[in-house]
């Protein structure tokens, strides 16, 4: 715990006069967003009186519900499949020494770090080689493959922050009471990392949800997902469409932010 | 007599191991083995899906473009990092860098103050700010993005606020400023919160020991708080400028035809240009760059990003 004492006189002020200016910059954009979302004027910009309109039109658009269910199924294999082999990743860099590693665990690094274009570039080119040795259709598949690849190295990082904090004894007590190795990890590790692998789990989610540059790369017909589109949209030239569907996004982002802090706060007051 | 009182003879023991040289060489081996076993699908997977493609698009760096609008993978040559030093490619590079640096310097000039200033409050204060600096970072990068779209645009919010005040309109939208202000919007999160995990961890006392010791306000600054959190400083800049060096759908949405930069300039190359062999050695520099960037952190000592 920090126990830095508040300055003071100008330099006070000027600080918190900084802290609030920062917030400002935070929210205000997206307030204006919300607010602007309700506006019955064809400029996205202009305020026209108050309306449902754009929120009607969205919820008739069939290429936007399209998108979200490809989102939605994206989203939901990519997840589940880092958050198994993240969760293991983590389980065997913290608990384990093995041969290679080091060289796995700067493998694991790596996606995080990378920019979104570069890492884009590998898998297009990846899979185009790919297409002629496993037969990939550019579509689901490549898209979640590409999805799994920079969501692990999110989960593993966010697990194993929460098995780091926590001692192996507990585990070699369950063992020594006669658990097997599978016991011990379901009733004992699993339990105790469970917050670090909701958390990871909600990270590889919204990532998987917002991510436009490497889906834009290696989607195909069929499986444009609801940022994909809504960049789309964006470029096509701007309708008070695109604030309603923003705003549907920032409500779901939001949601599953205040999902994650509730789960993680409930669970570290496990007596555990 | 309660039921924790039994006799150890009732207890059926297993042959306990005795602890023999031998038995905790074999009991290290098949840790390690089960080690590997555990890391073995996401290795598997990271090498299929991660470092082989890495592999291939260095490879296709020293390709050739064909006239079928493919790539020619032998004769492998330089050709495409020569290019790299074309007009176009030159006015590029520099632009990213210089945004990207902007960026990164505004970031730093911002949060180090939000981060000295959150870690003077008390617990609860605290919590509450980090949360807040924390939700811009978990939603839509695009949604942000376009936000910044309504706000800067013709006849938009901020022309009305800065007509009424008698500035007269903006024309903010498709400048390089707007797109400088995406970038800040978009990774300042990136800088405060590694700041703040830096400054935090700083003993107090030591600033009010030199303040003692008769330094003022700035030279307790420079040399005190400043140098404890380099760290921070350090690992915040690179998580700021990397991103922004290869940002894609912030110049996409708020710059304009003069603002291409190095992340729009690769994916053109493989979308449109179909030139394949130089984005390949862009995204090698980028990706070099970036190696070299964590590297040196880590080097210093830094220890997560």
């Amino acid at each position: 715990m920090s126990n830095i004492t508040e300055p003071r006189g100008a330099t006070k002020f000027l600080l918190r006069a900084n802290a609030g200016l920062v917030y400002a910059f935070f929210y205000v954009p997206i307030v204006v967003l919300v607010v602007f979302s309700f506006s019955d004027n064809r400029n996205v910009g202009v305020w026209g009186g108050f309306t449902f309109d754009w929120y009607r039109d969205l919820a008739d658009s069939e290429p936007t519900k399209d998108a979200l269910w490809a989102s939605v199924q994206i989203a939901a294999v990519s997840t589940v499949v880092s958050v198994v082999l993240g969760t293991m990743a983590a389980l065997a860099l913290e608990r384990f020494t093995f041969r290679g590693k080091k060289v796995f665990d700067a493998l694991l690094y790596l996606p995080v770090i990378i920019p979104d274009v570069t890492m884009a570039v590998m898998m297009l080119v990846f899979f185009s080689q790919a297409a002629n040795f496993f037969g990939f259709s550019k579509g689901f598949t490549t898209v979640t493959l590409s999805h799994i690849a920079f969501s692990i190295s999110f989960v593993s990082i966010v697990v194993r922050a929460r098995l780091a904090g926590t001692d192996d004894t507990l585990e070699e007590a369950a063992l020594d009471l006669g658990a097997t190795r599978w016991q011990a990890f379901r009733h004992v590790t699993l339990p105790v990392i469970m917050p670090g692998v909701v958390g990871g789990g909600l990270l590889a989610l919204t990532l998987s949800l917002d991510d436009v540059v490497i889906t834009q790369f290696v989607t195909g017909s069929g499986w444009t997902t609801l940022p994909l589109y809504v960049f789309g949209l964006i470029r096509r030239g701007v309708t008070p469409i695109i604030n309603a569907v923003s705003v549907v996004m920032l409500v779901a982002s939001m949601a599953l932010v205040a999902f994650s802090l509730l789960a993680q706060r409930i669970r570290s007051h496990d007596p555990v | 007599m309660t039921a924790l009182d039994i006799e150890p003879t009732q207890i059926e023991q297993p042959a306990a191991p005795v602890a023999t040289p031998e038995f905790e060489a074999s009991n290290i081996r098949q840790n390690r083995r089960r080690g590997l076993l555990i890391a073995l699908p996401a290795y598997t997977y990271l090498i299929l899906f991660f470092a082989i493609p890495l592999f291939i698009v260095v490879l296709y760096s020293f390709g050739t473009r064909n006239r079928f609008r493919g790539t020619d993978l032998a004769n492998w040559n330089l050709e495409s990092y020569r290019a790299l030093g074309d007009d176009i490619v030159r006015t590029v590079l520099v632009r990213s860098v210089t945004l990207a640096l902007i960026t990164t310097v505004i970031c730093l000039l911002v949060a180090y103050p939000l981060a000295y200033y959150i870690s003077t409050r008390p617990p609860v204060v605290r919590n509450l700010m980090l949360v807040l600096v924390m939700i811009p970072f978990w939603t839509n990068f695009l949604v942000r993005n376009y936000a910044w779209y309504v706000i800067l645009g013709t006849d938009g919010p901020l022309s009305r606020v800065t007509e009424t005040v008698g500035i007269g309109e903006t024309r903010l939208l498709f400048t390089q400023t707007a797109v400088v202000l995406g970038l800040v919007y978009g990774f300042l999160p990136f800088m405060v919160l590694p700041l703040y995990a830096s400054i935090e961890r700083i003993d107090g006392r030591l600033l009010e020991a030199s303040r003692d010791l008769y330094a003022n306000g700035l030279q307790s600054f420079r040399k005190v708080l400043l140098p404890l959190s380099m760290p921070g400083v350090v690992a915040g800049s690179i998580l700021v400028f990397i991103p922004s060096l290869g940002a894609y759908v912030t110049p996409e949405i708020l710059g304009g035809a003069k603002t291409t930069l190095l992340g729009s300039y690769i994916v053109t190359q493989f979308l449109t240009a179909s030139n394949f062999p130089l984005g390949a050695a862009l995204s090698t520099v980028l990706m070099a760059i970036m190696l070299i960037a964590t590297m040196v952190y880590f080097r210093k000592g830094g220890r997560t990003l």
